[in-house]
């Protein structure tokens, strides 16, 4: 496995369980859905985060309904991690009345701000400046609440999130903001289209910590990500995470990937977060194998149960299309 | 020579013919090349729907890859365009206007009139819209109205891959900053076109059908469905002229107004949402300059006000289809004075 063993935490079991459950659901959810979108099921663009599963849990796992997050049109893991309900978002995948948005907003759009999850969001850079919103709401009620920043290296070259991280500055806002780095903006690289050895490095010109962290390693985004949200709420200001990870999948299903080499294939057998999460626990005594396949057989039921769902469910009608606008003419 | 190719292929072509012919038409975008990093130029996608596919290799400096940063670039575009180049930026969709709206309407717009007409501003941002693709709310967007409030702004929307060639050729050569609207749902479609370069003029409406029952003005995809309308109705005995603006600013309203004046009775096609849209601006335009040559009341047919829906169910009601434009005629021809 990668690099040197760092160390687990403080997390008991009961923790360790709830992260390989969030991580692998995510997996399974994405795994399915491609397999379903090869079948021509599923309308639309969908943007998969497999592959990144330890960034959303190991922030995630630190937040609860008072926190805020802003996602990309890379959303789903966002949405699980955060706690959308899995079944909802299926049937939204499909377009369907029960989904999480009755079928209006798709892939791109699942939120839940029951949840705090502010939505997917198919406007690279549209999420950062809503969490500074979000955040000084926390700041203004005193809820104790943080909002939490996703956005990738394409989105980092955009003004709206670096305006967003100066004004987070600016107001000492709880906030986080959380550079998921695949490498790649659709297929441009982020070798070249990042002006800067790293994402991290620009915290400096916003006068806030820039922290990078290995994105396969769940115990190490669970780490800073723990340490700048406890900062966060103790009104110590934002602080920019940059977490670096590969994408499994295309920038869309039906991307045919002609701008990358051969680093998936070597980060899903070196260096993929679910078995590196395994390995380490298992090693550590802390959980067992039989404990992590039962996970496993719980979580496939689980998206099995989403899918047949999603397939059986009501389409919207025609009374469907006019409603929910704020004005009706 | 004319043969049939699409509508990408026609822009690709355009943009060839205009690169070859001058030095200074540079075109810039995110995903041309697959960022300087992609390992070959045979790898480069040319835009994410394929439009520059080919010119990265071909003109070598001349197409430039940009992070995804549109207020820069498009800003960027612009301020080139006032030392003598002629930059074509690709705003991936339209619905991304929002990101450098400021560039677009408060600088490029403006320049000529607010510097008292010296500026040269030769910018072409071309851009994707409308619905039909299942992309959801912020990706299906038919914004061209916004543009076309702007003074200062020339918006085109190419209804077929004829128009589209010879539509981006003008706009390349064309001193003011033009906001090149592409239907996404347009781009696999096919029709005969020119192999030389031509122009076509901005501000001068193609007569698609001629009729004297009843004007159909319709706008950019919308062409081909009021077209298909148009011959079902005439099956039935309504000759239908159907007009193609093609530009909406400027925009021909003396075809339009000379059509009405023949035909007394209108129907206009926008695919953008009903309020302050092009179907309301015409309406406007035929009411108060056309008023006594009315034989019926003006039907719009257009989305409902709402966004884009993601349910396939739902954004194929939300499309106007030829149906409802022949509803629309049915209704308007049914009218007694
Ligand atoms: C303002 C805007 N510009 C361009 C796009 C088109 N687009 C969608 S996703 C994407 C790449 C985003 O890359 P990144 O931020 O690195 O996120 P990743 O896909 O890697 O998760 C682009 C260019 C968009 N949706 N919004």
């Amino acid at each position: 496995m990668t690099g040197t063993l760092r160390p687990t935490g403080a997390l008991d079991a009961t923790a360790l369980l709830d992260g390989y459950r969030t991580m692998r659901t995510i997996r399974e959810f994405e795994e399915r859905v491609h397999e379903e979108f090869a079948k021509g099921d599923i309308p639309g663009f969908v943007h998969l985060y497999a592959g990144e599963e330890a960034s959303a849990t190991g922030v995630c796992t630190h937040l609860d309904d008072r926190d805020s997050i802003a996602s990309t049109h890379r959303g789903h893991g966002h949405c699980i991690a955060k706690g959308v309900d899995v079944t909802e978002m299926m049937a939204e995948i499909y377009g369907r009345r029960t989904g999480a948005c009755k079928g209006k907003g798709g892939s791109m759009h699942i939120a839940d701000l029951s949840k705090g999850m502010l939505g997917a969001n198919g406007i690279v850079g549209g999420g950062p400046p809503l969490i500074c919103g979000t955040a000084l709401a926390a700041k203004q009620q005193g809820t104790g609440g943080v909002g939490v920043a996703f956005f990738g290296d394409g989105a980092s070259n955009q003004g709206s999130t670096l305006e967003a991280m100066n004004l987070a500055s600016v107001w000492n806002l709880p906030a986080v903001f959380v550079a998921e780095n695949n490498g790649y903006a659709e297929a441009t690289a982020a070798t070249w289209s990042v002006a800067a050895d790293n994402i991290a490095d620009r915290a400096a010109g916003f006068g806030m910590p820039g922290v990078i962290v290995d994105g396969f390693d769940f115990f190490a985004v669970h780490e800073a990500a723990g340490e700048a949200v406890q900062r966060a709420r103790d009104g110590g200001g934002p602080t920019l995470i940059e977490v670096k990870l590969t994408r499994y999948y295309g920038h869309f299903e039906g991307d045919q990937q002609t701008y990358r080499g051969d680093e998936v294939a070597r980060a899903r057998a070196e260096l993929d977060c679910l078995k590196t999460f395994r390995s380490r626990v298992t090693a550590a005594g802390q959980l067992t194998d039989e404990q992590l396949d039962a996970v496993d057989r719980e979580v496939a039921e689980l998206i099995d149960h989403a899918v047949a769902a999603a397939l059986e469910a009501p389409k919207p009608t025609g009374d469907d299309l006019e409603t929910d606008v704020y004005i009706s003419y | 020579m004319a043969r049939t190719i699409s509508y990408r292929e026609a822009l690709n072509e355009a943009l060839v013919q205009e690169m070859e012919r001058d030095q200074s038409v540079i075109v810039m975008g995110e995903d041309n090349a697959g960022g300087a990093g992609a390992p070959g130029a045979d790898d480069a996608w040319g835009g994410v729907l394929g439009v520059t596919k080919g010119l990265y290799d071909r003109f070598p400096g001349r197409v430039l890859d940009t992070p995804i940063t549109e207020s820069a670039f498009v800003g960027a575009a612009i301020g080139a365009a006032t030392r003598g180049m002629r930059p074509v930026a690709e705003l991936m969709f339209i619905d991304f206007l929002g990101v450098c709206l400021d560039q677009i309407y408060n600088q490029a717009a403006k320049f000529r009139y607010m510097f008292g007409g010296k500026a040269v501003t030769p910018v072409v941002i071309r851009t994707m819209y409308g619905a039909g693709l299942r992309a959801a709310a912020q990706h299906s967007q038919s914004l061209y109205p916004i543009f076309t409030h702007i003074p200062g702004l020339k918006v085109v929307l190419p209804s077929s891959p004829y128009e589209a060639k010879g539509l981006l050729t003008t706009a390349i050569r064309d001193n003011d900053p033009v906001i090149f609207c592409e239907h996404k749902a347009l781009y696999d479609t096919t029709g005969e076109v020119p192999e030389e370069p031509y122009t076509i003029p901005f501000g001068e409406a193609d007569i698609v059908r001629e009729g004297d029952d009843l004007t159909i003005v319709a706008f950019g995809r919308m062409v081909s469905v009021a077209a298909e309308a148009a011959d079902e109705l005439a099956r039935s005995g309504v000759r239908c002229e159907v007009i193609d603006p093609r530009t909406t600013s400027p925009l021909d309203e003396e075809t339009i107004l000379e059509s009405v004046e023949n035909t007394g009775r209108l129907v206009i096609v926008d695919e953008a949402t009903p309020r302050c849209n092009l179907a309301t601006d015409v309406s406007a335009l035929v009411a108060r300059q056309a008023f006594g040559s009315l034989l019926a009341p003006i039907e719009m047919v257009t989305p409902p006000h709402t966004p884009v829906p993601f349910s396939d169910v739902l954004e194929d009601l939300y499309i106007p289809d030829a149906q409802r434009v022949v509803n629309a005629v049915k209704n308007v021809m049914s009218w007694e004075r």
